[in-house]
């Protein structure tokens, strides 16, 4: 059994502890936001917070979260997360969506890190996540919409 | 100019349904979810009115970024006059009344949706706005004519009834034989911002892709494929991975061995101590330069013509012209979402849920594999994690479904791993192209233009290939704009022995590289601007000519380089779209950067205007795979590449500038999914030439030797 904290309620996984959280989330608890798309680390469909930092989860053994605090599409809130989702659906950036779930738990680490980042750390923090439909630009317009309703008190 | 195109697309796949084994001309054994309704109100298989006044739009094609979900409900709440927030979306099983009559079959693809819909969509809603203004008027005994709708509602003076209240009455209202539908001029929805009806979902992690789908008691399944595509099982070890806790079963299913654990990383993991040993079979010897070679050698060939005018021979025999030889990469697919399906096999039939563009190939699949008949199969489409081509494919729908024949009324969800996707895929056609041209003067008297290539459509359609002709290997040449005098278009098929797919925008993006390009090179041998030297081509083609001289306009096109930018433009008709394209590129002979894309785009109407820009956005970025540095290659059979490191696909910082300008008019809307990727490597590579005087005929580009950063 490995404990750890999954979206602010502590959780009990019975699986071997070198299963990646990925699957973890997936298939013991039923949690689908988090996206396999590679398994190597290579397209951040995979992007949870652990301790509040954006990492990947395909190559993140189930041991490496014992006692630490994970949180996934499901359950990413507080006022960062609550701005890029209000920027998203107002620049209209999904298309496919699948990796939208990544998209978003890496732009809500930089903001949460970086209020006011620049284009250049734009590119830096979501280089990582990959989007086959091609909505970078759309994504580096509602992160910048984000960072300016968060900057604003809104 | 008289032209040839060979087969329509409006025929291709209704021909060639038969020879595919799809029993597509059948009414199905099961009720189609329209017949099945326990709605009120059904005027037809697209429409469900509820007696709650809930409206349900069964929508035939498959959701996979295009905005079927909202674009589709757009066209209905027009003309049913409703607020398209409140249409519910539900996915339409296999069903020939779904056929999308542009491709001939149930198929999501060929930018066709909006353009299928268009007029059938609407006439539904008018249809059903009609009936239930019938029975309002009815109801208050008064003529039709006094009543109108709005909002779901029918009106007249200060009475109202809501649809729901009206739709059991409804239902017995004698269907309209014709109904007049609106002028653009009345357009209350199309054409009009909406935010996307499966936005929000999407951006919470909460849209059900295929791989995300649940079933009690449901298990996994991990593949091990041949490494040689079309390779057999030859025999195979599994004690070491029968043993490990939570296995459940190991299956043979021929072209590989599965293993079904309770857990998917049990039977990954489980998998790797599988050893089997593999009947290769013939493509074991295949590698890249015998599968360009055999396209080589079919360059000799004739080839049969799809496009002629004037006498392009007689020309090419008194003058010296212009050639030049063209290639184009083979390409994976790489959807974000692996391959997946989730199957179970009951004596009450199978049922498969899949990401699929496809429905009835899936359907079809699943009911060989299981041995039953169609109709005891039921497709369950899924929201889909990226299409481009790839789920028009119905291979690893049918493997799960092998797979789960072994474990009677357990649901299994077979799962690839990015290396299954990028070694298995059905890749994109390599292809050679052999051009001729002679000037006169500053003009371009005379075209010709070989394209080799295998054909995807001899497997997936036969029926359909014709006399020598793909339909699919023409796109990009019959819609050929240019007023030239001497035109001589032909294609080859030479199959090379890998199996190859349609990928996003298909023959348009090979085509229109080798041809576009070659116009540019025709351009600077006459002397004149590549902008100039097409304009005068255009002069019966006045969208075409209004969407270069905008994109023109709008990038600050110039034919020479300018302190250390230049530009690179091309044109073409895709989809009954009209498209023109500048690239804008810095750099050096060595490193280009690509600065912006600037699109001008005539698709008639656009029905959901800003998707219609999402979709060109996406593919820009999409024509950039296509482009850089991409490419499947072959080496003992075995494709190379195998995740997104060794196959590259673009990262947001190497995204250049994006800037559409759309040019709508009031003609009925061209399709736009596919159509903003193909001018993307001509573009690119007329404006590397304009900045280094490199001429690359070859994709991606980066194999002539350039960098791009």
């Amino acid at each position: 059994m490995t404990e750890f904290h999954l979206n602010g309620k502590p959780v009990s996984v019975d699986a071997s502890s070198d299963t990646p959280v990925l699957w973890v989330l997936r298939d013991h608890l039923g949690l689908t936001g988090t996206k396999f798309g590679c398994g190597k680390t290579l397209c951040r469909a995979c992007t949870v917070h652990l301790d509040g930092k954006a990492t990947f989860s395909c190559l993140l053994p189930l041991s490496a979260v014992a006692g630490r605090r994970v949180t996934t599409i499901e359950g990413v809130d507080g006022r960062v997360a609550r701005a890029v989702q209000a920027a998203w659906d107002k620049i209209q950036v999904p298309q496919c969506g699948y990796c939208q779930p990544g998209q978003v738990m890496s732009a809500t680490a930089l903001l949460s890190k970086n209020p006011t980042p620049s284009d250049a750390d734009i590119d830096q923090a979501m280089q990582f996540n990959l989007c086959r439909c091609g909505t970078y630009q759309r994504i580096r317009l509602a992160i910048q919409d984000a960072a300016k309703q968060l900057g604003s008190g809104a | 100019m008289s032209a040839k195109s060979g087969v329509s697309r409006r025929q291709f796949l209704k021909a060639s349904t038969a020879g595919a084994g799809f029993v597509l001309g059948l009414r199905l054994g099961w009720p189609s979810q329209a017949e099945a309704a326990t709605a009120e109100f059904t005027p037809n298989a697209w429409i469900r009115v509820g007696t709650d006044g809930g409206i349900t739009l069964v929508c035939a094609r498959n959701e996979m970024g295009q905005d079927v979900h909202t674009s589709l409900v757009m066209l209905l709440a027009e003309e049913l006059e409703v607020d398209p927030r409140r249409v519910k979306v539900q996915q339409a099983p296999p069903d020939p009344v779904y056929i999308n009559t542009l491709m001939g079959a149930q198929v999501t693809g060929g930018s066709t949706s909006v353009r299928d819909a268009w007029d059938p969509l609407r006439r539904a809603g008018a249809t059903a706005r009609s009936m239930l203004i019938g029975a309002a008027a009815t109801r208050w005994k008064v003529p039709p004519g006094e009543c109108r709708a709005q909002n779901g509602y029918v009106l007249r003076g200060d009475k109202k009834l809501a649809y729901g209240t009206i739709a059991a009455a409804a239902a017995r209202e004698a269907v309209p034989s014709d109904v007049a539908l609106k002028p653009a001029s009345a357009f209350s929805v199309i054409g009009k911002p909406l935010p996307r009806l499966d936005g929000a979902d999407k951006a919470r992690g909460r849209t059900v892709f295929g791989i995300d789908v649940k079933q009690a008691g449901m298990v996994y399944a991990a593949l091990a494929q041949c490494p040689v595509i079309g390779g057999r099982v030859a025999s195979f070890d599994a004690e070491a991975a029968r043993k490990r806790a939570g296995v459940r079963k190991i299956v043979d299913i021929g072209e590989g061995v599965a293993v079904i654990a309770d857990h998917y990383w049990v039977a990954r993991s489980a998998l790797a101590d599988v050893k089997i040993q593999w009947d290769e079979g013939p493509a074991a010897t295949l590698d890249t330069a015998s599968i360009y070679a055999r396209l080589d050698q079919a360059g000799d060939r004739p080839g049969v013509p799809v496009k002629q005018a004037g006498d392009a021979a007689a020309i090419l025999a008194k003058a010296k012209p212009l050639e030049a030889r063209y290639t184009s990469q083979m390409l994976a697919h790489a959807t974000l979402e692996p391959p997946n399906c989730l199957a179970r096999v009951s004596r009450s039939g199978v049922d498969v849920w899949a990401s699929t563009q496809f429905p009835p190939g899936a359907q079809a699949v699943a009911a060989e594999v299981a041995g039953v008949k169609p109709a005891q199969v039921r497709v369950h489409s899924q929201f889909i994690g990226g299409g481009f081509g790839r789920r028009l494919e119905v291979d690893f729908i049918g493997q799960a479904v092998a797979i789960a024949k072994a474990m009677p009324d357990v649901p299994v969800k077979l799962i690839w791993t990015r290396e299954d996707d990028v070694t298995h895929d059905f890749c994109r056609p390599p292809s050679l192209h052999l051009l001729r041209g002679v000037l006169d003067g500053g003009r371009l008297l005379a075209l010709t233009h070989k394209m080799v290539s295998p054909s995807i459509t001899s497997r997936w359609a036969p029926g359909a290939v014709k006399d020598g002709i793909d339909g699919f290997m023409t796109e990009g040449v019959v819609d050929f704009t240019y007023d030239i005098v001497h035109v001589d278009f032909r294609t080859v098929i030479q199959e090379v022995g890998l199996r190859v797919g349609y990928w996003r925008s298909v023959s348009n993006a090979l085509n229109a590289f080798a041809i576009e390009s070659f116009v540019d090179e025709l351009a600077r041998e006459a002397g004149r601007s590549p902008l100039e030297f097409r304009l005068a081509m255009l002069g019966k083609q006045p969208r075409q000519r209004a969407v270069l001289e905008r994109a023109a306009l709008e990038s600050g096109f110039k034919a020479a380089r300018d302190t250390g930018r230049a530009f690179g433009v091309a044109s073409m008709k895709c989809y009954d779209s009209h498209m023109a394209l500048v690239a804008e590129v810095s750099g050096s002979a060595e490193s280009v950067k690509v600065e912006r894309l600037t699109y001008a785009v005539d698709c008639g109407t656009a029905v959901h205007p800003d998707q219609v820009i999402a979709q060109l956005q996406s593919g820009a970025v999409t024509g950039l795979i296509n482009t850089l540095r991409s490419k499947i290659t072959v080496k003992e059979g075995r494709i190379e590449q195998s995740n997104f490191d060794s196959f590259p696909i673009p990262r947001m910082p190497e995204v250049p500038r994006i800037e559409i300008v759309l040019m709508p008019n009031g003609d009925a809307p061209g399709g736009i999914g596919e159509a903003g990727v193909p001018l993307v490597a001509p573009a690119i590579a007329n404006a590397v030439f304009a900045l280094t005087g490199q001429r690359i005929r070859g994709l991606p580009l980066e194999d002539a030797g350039i960098r791009f950063s």
